[in-house]
């Protein structure tokens, strides 16, 4: 077991950031805690990372103890936290080389994992790390918390703020990182990239909703969904919401993604209802519950 | 300038030294239309912004925003648009209430109309619970907003939006777009950015910026026909990096 969490709790003054959180990850697996800003996130990161003391429960992360070996875990984890936490006053290789010498190790030993990353950001090898873009600063973190070769990796929202391209690549550069062997446990606050991950857990004020496979935990959806397009959005959007037989109603891109209480619910019904709203052009067919829809209806 | 268009756009281009940040970008947009402006990180968009809520001069090109040119009146631009940081900006150790107030006072509302207009959005956006506490304390959800209540206070023609949903809930989401979608039912414009694709299918028309350029301008529909994809994400895939 690469990560194991067990009944952990954490509170701040009087205000809770987790209840009773466990989970376990696999040697090898790309985990993601998925769930909004304010879920509780970023306080179960430190304290994987031994930057923060739980109230209760125990952990272990690389089957060191969180609390007993701090120091091993230190030794064997990167973290990536989500604020850019590098030193943007150094260059983009000084702040490399310093966190390779802080680990004992140095660029060239480690020189393969970084590679396929590092080239993409070494033209700008000379440029001070503030005075990168979004994306490569982004690369550069990830650089630094792989350099020491670690055995399991945190990532904080890397991607948040990131556009779709990046996002893409991002991801994409975590896979081939996973063929290494590398553990990862990565969070994000959106929905797409939980697809991606080999396991989640659905994550908000502090409590895990769910964990499961992304393929398993779309069909927990109680109801069937229904995409319905017209020909004026929030005209739309508000008729659904005032119908009386309404379960869901969310706007999912070109489409609202509705859902009804009946069990014998007949589309026709609701076409004449939206005729009479006015709306135009209606359609309304059958779609797969989506990781949102899932999150949503957990959340609610 | 045409009655029914609040933002017009003519070879805008921005230079920093030998970087072109922005590079001779045209549009137009209408009133109480639902602008996305997308682009990939760097691409421009912040740059372009700037300019066009009259905090930035332009190195080139023309463009007025709610019937005022940049050059010549920046601060009637200033006073008839709302805008809303990526970057949150209220006065997190002031309450939901004082910041209203003091937002209220800098745009020039009497006593009077704060009154009304705190009263109208406590109301419309339940904040019953929450108006004396402080602002820092509240979940981002909440705070996003009521900034864009906060913008949107003293009426503006237009409010940019720059990547108001990122990190939020996603049912707050979309209840922000909700807020969006009403705004400009009632007529006012809406310039916004955003990282979601699905955000961008809620727009009247999107944009997209490619190192400084506009490259590609159309209803979301047309520009999914135009790239032959079924979603905005395959659109910005295929554009954003050549």
């Amino acid at each position: 077991m690469s990560i194991s969490v067990q009944n952990i709790s954490k509170s701040f003054k009087d205000k809770t950031a987790l209840k009773n959180i466990s989970f376990e990850v696999q040697e090898g697996e790309l985990f993601g805690l998925i769930g909004p800003d304010g879920a509780g996130k970023t306080t179960l990161f430190r304290i994987l990372t031994t930057l923060l003391f739980a109230d209760s429960g125990t952990a272990t992360v690389a089957n060191f103890d969180a609390i007993n070996d701090y120091k091993k875990i230190r030794n064997n984890v990167g973290y990536m936290p989500g604020k850019f936490s590098l030193y943007q006053d150094l260059t983009v290789e000084e702040n490399l080389e310093f966190f390779a010498t802080i680990f004992g190790t140095t660029i060239e030993e480690n020189y393969d994992l970084i590679k396929d990353i590092y080239v993409q950001i070494e033209p700008f090898k000379n440029r001070r790390a503030g005075k990168l873009s979004g994306g490569m600063k982004q690369k550069l973190a990830l650089c630094c918390a792989l350099i020491h070769k670690p055995k399991v990796l945190f990532l904080d929202e890397p991607t948040t703020g990131v556009d779709p391209v990046s996002r893409k690549e991002f991801w994409e550069m975590l896979k081939r990182l996973q063929t290494k062997g590398i553990t990862m446990l990565v969070s994000t606050p959106y929905m797409d990239e939980a697809a991606l991950c080999d396991r989640i857990a659905l994550i908000q004020d502090g409590k895990i909703l769910e964990i499961d496979t992304p393929q398993h935990i779309v069909k927990h959806y109680p109801k069937t969904i229904y995409n319905v397009s017209a020909n004026n959005m929030y005209q739309l959007i508000n008729s659904l919401k005032n119908y009386e037989h309404n379960y869901s109603v969310y706007p999912f891109g070109e489409f609202v993604h509705y859902s009804d209480k009946r069990n014998d619910f007949n589309p026709t019904d609701l076409k004449l209802y939206l005729e009479k709203q006015q709306l135009q052009n209606i359609q309304i067919s059958k779609t797969a519950a989506t990781i949102e829809d899932t999150f949503m209806e957990l959340a609610k | 300038m045409k009655e029914d268009t609040v933002i017009i756009v003519e070879n805008l281009t921005k230079n920093f030294g030998d970087f072109t940040a922005v590079n001779n970008i045209s549009f137009e947009v209408k009133k109480g239309e639902i602008f996305g402006f997308l682009g990939a990180n760097g691409a421009g968009k912040t740059t372009a912004m700037k300019m066009l809520i009259g905090i930035s001069n332009p190195t080139s090109g023309n463009a007025q925003v709610a019937g005022f040119d940049v050059y010549k009146n920046p601060n009637d631009i200033k006073k008839n648009i709302g805008y809303m940081s990526q970057k949150f900006a209220l006065y997190d150790d002031l309450t939901v209430k004082e910041n209203i107030t003091f937002f209220g006072g800098i745009y020039g509302l009497s006593r009077k109309k704060i009154e009304e207009k705190r009263c109208q959005l406590v109301e419309e956006l339940g904040l019953q619970e929450i108006v004396n506490e402080l602002v820092g304390s509240l979940p981002l959800g909440w705070k996003q907003k009521i900034s864009f209540s906060v913008a949107l206070l003293h009426n503006p023609k237009i409010v940019f939006l720059d990547e108001p949903t990122g990190g939020v809930d996603p049912i707050t989401r979309r209840q922000f777009w909700e807020m969006i979608y009403k705004t400009a039912h009632e007529g006012t414009t809406i310039f916004v950015t955003t990282h979601y694709m699905d955000e961008a299918e809620y727009c009247d028309r999107v944009s997209i910026m490619v190192n400084g350029k506009i490259e590609a301008l159309n209803t979301p529909k047309k520009l999914k026909e135009q790239f032959k994809t079924s979603t905005m994400n395959d659109v910005f895939l295929k554009l954003a990096r050549g």
